[in-house]
């Protein structure tokens, strides 16, 4: 299993810093038009061949990686935050706010989650720049992503607030934020790092179905979402098969942080 | 019991409503909410259009239309769809059998292979087993479930099966983890030593104390089975509850949108609170 974990983190760091340098491994931008080789199979000048338009599909797939890898964990960050302010708070405090808590995060979980993305994605302006696009998706994804982690870590705050060195810390007069920032906040890490890091692969994946629906990234930003819409054109899995690497790409990763993640932190 | 049960109907109709303007307040919020792209008709005149401002005047006050709403709701009206123009109970009542169709299909047939696998694990206890489970579902929870329904539009399956499959990988890790929690027990260790028979030791000894979580996921897996209709039907074009909430969410059809997510909250509610009561009632200890 260690050495399942350590391929893991070396795909995952690999691609990672293969994306970064985007920049100079992409033998052109992600928005570069070829007018002369629209739909041009896989050939020397082009490691994926080009898409529709014309544009290197190798660069995009590079520069998409970037967009999708980089800001899963700025929405998975959000999301904790948010998770560790209502969840957090709610279980330290306990009570009727505890109670409000969770039955809001019962709201949250009771909506399908695609069923809510997809609801709250279209109501936010869809005809916007790319820039702004890949903004609202990730933002979207780490608003509304908290709940199930938020249930969990009131639980985790809702256990520590009767523990005897929060009893003891009370006893010697220490109140409020004080006490939640010193003393409970730093015994909830390891419950905030574990849903961190189960909600990056959980972010990429709903970019990814918000991309194939439409809702995702806008053009001509690149992102796996907007990348795997390209297989809405495939008549056979055999004509084209090199449109199916952005597929492979995102069945890499994901495979990387499934082993990454213990089996515990998967279905917690 | 009975306080059981009104305790969990009256939290289903809290949320339910709680739900419902939520939903209301999004939509009436959304940037270009006020705009009617049916104003942009040139053969409109001045009268016409005034029409058409008066006809959705009535949706600006959120509240007063979600009491509106309520009310009309309880007389069996839930108003007409802007982007289609038909009133939505008729939508819903000719959409909602395909999606029981699609997505009650895809879950039995979700059930039963997640079952299958984990079952099998246990039983034969051969490691083939478990690495060939563990990597067919760890290899479709790679997958979105939006790429799993183009891939059915390609290889022209049914929409049941890409539910099936989208449905199957969380169904079976969930399923392995119990299994595993309740055979990791001692007198599942005890029963083994004195040589008790694996299929009389799962039926026997760990379904019973399994059963209960089992139940909870069958609830629980039937939002993701509603989820993952949203993008199946929306692709494989199957006129659903789940095609009809993704042209809702695009049209930002209020009226729609609003009975969608009273709908779609109370189906899940009323599936988790369903199991919770059924554990209850098979095992009063338990919840």
């Amino acid at each position: 299993m260690k050495i399942a974990r350590l391929v893991a983190c070396v795909v995952v760091v690999a691609v990672c810093a293969t994306s970064l340098g985007a920049h100079w491994l992409a033998p052109a931008g992600y928005a570069r038009q070829f007018r002369e080789a629209p739909g041009a199979p896989p050939s020397r000048a082009h490691l994926l061949g080009t898409d529709e338009v014309g544009r290197d599909r190798f660069a995009r797939v590079l520069y998409g990686t970037r967009i999708s890898l980089l800001l899963a964990p700025a929405a998975a960050l959000v999301s904790t935050a948010l998770a560790a302010l209502i969840g957090g708070l709610a279980g330290y405090v306990g009570g009727i706010w505890l109670r409000l808590a969770r039955a809001f995060t019962d709201l949250f979980l009771s909506l399908p989650w695609l069923f809510l993305l997809i609801t709250v994605r279209a109501v936010l302006p869809l005809n916007v720049s790319p820039l702004v696009s890949v903004l609202i998706t990730f933002l979207i994804l780490g608003l509304l992503g908290w709940a199930a982690s938020a249930r969990v870590l009131a639980t985790s705050a809702d256990s520590l607030r009767n523990s005897d060195f929060v009893l003891q810390a009370r006893a010697s007069g220490l109140h409020g934020a004080r006490l939640f920032i010193v003393h409970v906040l730093p015994n909830l890490k390891p419950v905030l790092y574990a849903q961190f890091w189960i909600s990056i692969p959980v972010f990429i994946l709903s970019e990814a179905n918000l991309g194939v629906l439409g809702l995702g990234v806008a053009e001509p930003l690149p992102s796996w979402g907007s990348l795997l819409r390209e297989l809405e054109g495939l008549i056979s899995f055999r004509e084209e098969p090199w449109r199916l690497a952005p597929l492979l790409l995102l069945i890499v990763v994901m495979t990387s942080f499934q082993v990454l993640l213990s089996n515990e932190e998967v279905t917690a | 019991m009975l306080r059981r049960i009104a305790r969990h109907f009256m939290s289903i109709a809290a949320l339910v409503l709680l739900g419902g303007l939520l939903s209301a307040t999004l939509v009436r919020m959304a940037p270009g909410f006020d705009s009617d792209e049916r104003e942009l008709d040139p053969s409109l005149n001045v009268e016409s259009i005034r029409a058409l401002r008066a006809q959705r005047a009535g949706e600006h006050n959120v509240l007063r239309y979600y009491v509106g709403y309520l009310s009309d709701a309880l007389h069996g009206d839930l108003g007409i769809s802007h982007a289609l123009g038909q009133p939505v109970k008729s939508l819903l009542r000719t959409r909602w059998p395909v999606t029981l169709r699609v997505a009650g299909v895809g879950l039995l047939l979700g059930w039963l292979l997640a079952t299958m696998l984990a079952f099998s694990a246990c039983l034969w206890r051969h490691p083939l087993y478990e690495v060939f489970g563990t990597t067919l579902s760890g290899a479709f929870l790679c997958i979105p479930a939006a790429v799993l329904a183009l891939v059915s539009v390609i290889l022209d399956t049914p929409g049941y099966l890409a539910i099936a499959l989208i449905v199957f990988p969380k169904i079976y890790r969930y399923l392995r983890n119990l299994l595993d929690r309740a055979y990791a027990m001692p007198h599942i260790t005890a029963a083994r030593a004195r040589g008790v028979d694996e299929l009389r030791i799962l039926l026997w000894h760990v379904l019973p104390v399994a059963g209960p979580q089992l139940i909870a996921l069958a609830g629980i897996t039937i939002s993701l089975a509603i989820g993952a209709s949203i993008p199946v039907e929306s692709l494989c074009g199957l006129p659903g509850i789940g095609q009809l909430a993704w042209q809702a969410a695009l049209a930002r059809d209020l009226p729609l949108l609003v009975n969608l997510t009273v709908l779609v909250t109370l189906v899940t509610l009323l599936a988790n609170s369903g199991a919770d009561v059924m554990i209850h009632v098979l095992n009063p200890r338990e919840a």
